[in-house]
């Protein structure tokens, strides 16, 4: 089984990290030990199971739609790298 | 006995009697900090000024008869993954180096309400991602019992402090053994609270339907006395479930004539350390001698749970770790840098008339959350990240997520029916004591499989405890973990407390240089 380079440097980009080649190698190896010993699962035959998300069974929860006072912005925005005391800046999404 | 021996329950009694100030406890507790942890580094921050304050607005209030919480003027060290409002949380990443959340978690605001002293930050694996505390970005914490050894993860620092005498009681978290495999490396107590039982609000995330606070003491009564505090449902948390919250301090003197005892059979096979089963056999025949019936017992599908587990919490992760995009909070890159780099990759690609290339540079937005993330989290982070996102990647899902869900309802029935013949399962925490700082760092697999004998619980949803049973002829802690079904800490707590009550190895402490 195993992973290849290729799908490893796919996934980088989806999980939005990049790699050297260096630890795209060495990421390809460890990666493909641990998905070859999940594999493991597969011995089982599941079809009738139900997959099981979380441990406790519950339903939505709704509180009434009360307007709350929100987290004050300026604190909020104190931690954030990069702003103008009213938005978060970014790089230029559009035009680039 | 002098201070820092004193367990949690021990010290509270003395500040209500008047036999100790919290300002002088909070002292002796900053002197031997002072003492030992440039060696045990089991602290990220020290908090001394803002301690010692709050201990003097305690025994003020206690000089002048005010009512007092149960913790009043008890010095507690906080897991630095619990949002502190205003203080330094950084998860022991650089990505949240210097981050300071504007509320506080739920427990935090509960541990305040009951007058507790914190003190301190402690250290752990990234994000709670890891069984030895290596994985911090800031340093290893090292195990007082010996100072070239892990002290488990990821809630290192948790237990070291405990261990090392340094404070009475802490809080951690555990996801898939982080609170109970480090207070049995360290030969402390350690409560995993049942999923849903304490709020997650403020905790910050890494694997949702598993991660759970619990708290380190000396004693099972030290865990009880926290939990009722920490404990309770919490209209920020809908996870957290409305039962009410019992006496577990009360609980603990009820009657366990009876008691039956579960022994797994998968959990003395292959891979289990001598001296582990010794110990862990040992502490069984003292439950027998105590009057609990051990029962033989089967969980089958024991031996698939570092399985799902290393499918379920990656894929939870990877979902929760999108946050860290750079533009809201934590690192971000250096932009300018970072647009030079771009343009110079631009420029090699359009020289070489490679259009396929240059169709799959990333926009500016992307490589910037590509590389604040890939400079902000450290290797294993980024390895969960990638697991994560690949199992949960079109055409993996259903053979990977999908399955280890299923899975992971197999395990569920074999504690549903274990718990119909049986009280309390008890058996090792880990396979092997403490392994030397840097034995496992370049194998992840094996640094998985330490897991073993903890991850159930967490997929389960069930209550699980860590307390000392044994010293190793090396010098090393070793311990039992007791497991009960979901929301059954009573019968948990004084399961532990009876054997508490009949043995010392709680009260031993290892030799600080």
């Amino acid at each position: 089984m195993g992973l290849t380079r290729d799908e490893v440097e796919k996934v980088s980009l989806l999980a939005r990290l990049q790699f050297t080649p260096a630890e795209l190698e060495r990421l390809t190896e460890q990666l493909g030990q641990i998905v070859d010993y999940v594999q493991l699962l597969a011995e089982l035959d599941t079809t009738h199971v139900e997959p099981m998300a979380h441990p406790v069974d519950i339903a939505n929860v709704f509180r009434p739609d009360e307007v709350r006072p929100s987290l004050p912005r300026d604190e909020v925005l104190a931690n954030a790298p990069h702003h103008d005391q009213e938005c978060y800046l970014v790089p230029a999404v559009l035009g680039d | 006995m002098s201070v820092h021996e004193l367990s949690a329950s021990e010290l509270i009694a003395q500040l209500n009697a008047g036999e100790i100030t919290s300002t002088e406890l909070t002292r002796a507790c900053l002197d031997r900090i002072e003492r030992y942890d440039d060696r045990v580094q089991a602290f990220l921050q020290v908090g001394a000024e803002s301690a010692l304050e709050q201990a003097q607005a305690i025994d003020q209030k206690r000089k002048q008869k005010q009512p007092v919480g149960p913790l009043a003027g008890l010095p507690v060290g906080i897991k630095d993954l619990l949002c502190t409002q205003g203080v330094v949380t950084t998860c022991g990443s650089k990505m949240l180096e210097h981050f300071r959340p504007p509320y506080d978690a739920t427990v935090i605001a509960r541990l305040k309400q009951a007058d507790a002293v914190l003190l301190g930050r402690l250290n752990l694996d990234e994000f709670a991602m890891g069984g030895s505390c290596e994985n911090s970005a800031y340093f290893p914490t090292r195990n007082p019992w010996d100072l070239e050894r892990i002290p488990g993860g990821s809630s290192g620092g948790s237990a070291a402090a405990v261990a090392a005498g340094m404070l009475p009681l802490t809080l951690g978290t555990d996801t898939g053994g982080s609170i109970r495999l480090p207070a049995g490396l360290c030969g402390v107590t350690g409560l995993k609270p049942s999923y849903g039982r304490v709020s997650r609000y403020g905790l910050v995330a890494f694997a949702s339907s598993l991660d759970q606070i619990g708290p380190f003491g000396q004693t099972a009564e030290d865990c009880a006395l926290a939990l009722e505090v920490i404990a309770g449902h919490d209209p920020h948390d809908s996870t957290s479930v409305a039962q009410p919250v019992p006496a577990y301090r009360a609980a603990l003197r009820q009657p366990l004539e009876g008691l039956r005892l579960g022994i797994v059979r998968e959990h003395f096979g292959e891979g289990l350390d001598a001296e582990v089963e010794k110990a862990v056999r040992e502490a069984l025949r003292v439950y027998e001698s105590l009057g609990a019936k051990l029962v033989d017992i089967s969980l089958p599908h024991a031996k698939y749970g570092v399985a799902v587990y290393y499918l379920i919490a990656p894929c939870e992760a990877s979902s929760n770790l999108a946050r860290y995009d750079g533009a809201h909070y934590g690192h971000r890159t250096d932009e300018k840098a970072m647009h030079k780099q771009l343009a110079e990759e631009r420029a090699v690609l359009q020289a070489a008339g490679n259009e396929r290339g240059l169709g799959q540079l990333d926009s500016a937005l992307v490589r910037m959350y590509r590389a604040s993330r890939a400079e902000g989290f450290g290797a294993e982070v980024k390895r969960r990240i990638m697991l994560g996102t690949y199992a949960l990647s079109a055409g993996y899902y259903d053979a990977y997520y999908l399955k280890a869900l299923r899975v992971r309802r197999l395990i569920r029935q074999d504690f549903d029916e274990a718990f119909r013949q049986v009280d309390l399962i008890a058996g090792p925490v880990s396979a092997a004591p403490a392994f030397r700082i840097g034995e496992k760092a370049d194998d992840p697999l094996s640094m998985y499989l330490v897991d073993l004998y903890t991850v159930s619980a967490n997929l389960a949803g069930i209550a699980g405890i860590s307390v000392p049973c044994g010293i190793s002829q090396s010098g090393l802690p070793i311990g039992l973990q007791l497991q009960a079904p979901a929301f059954g800490e009573e019968k948990l707590l004084a399961g532990a407390h009876l054997y508490q009550q009949a043995t010392d190895w709680h009260r031993r402490r290892p030799q600080l240089p």
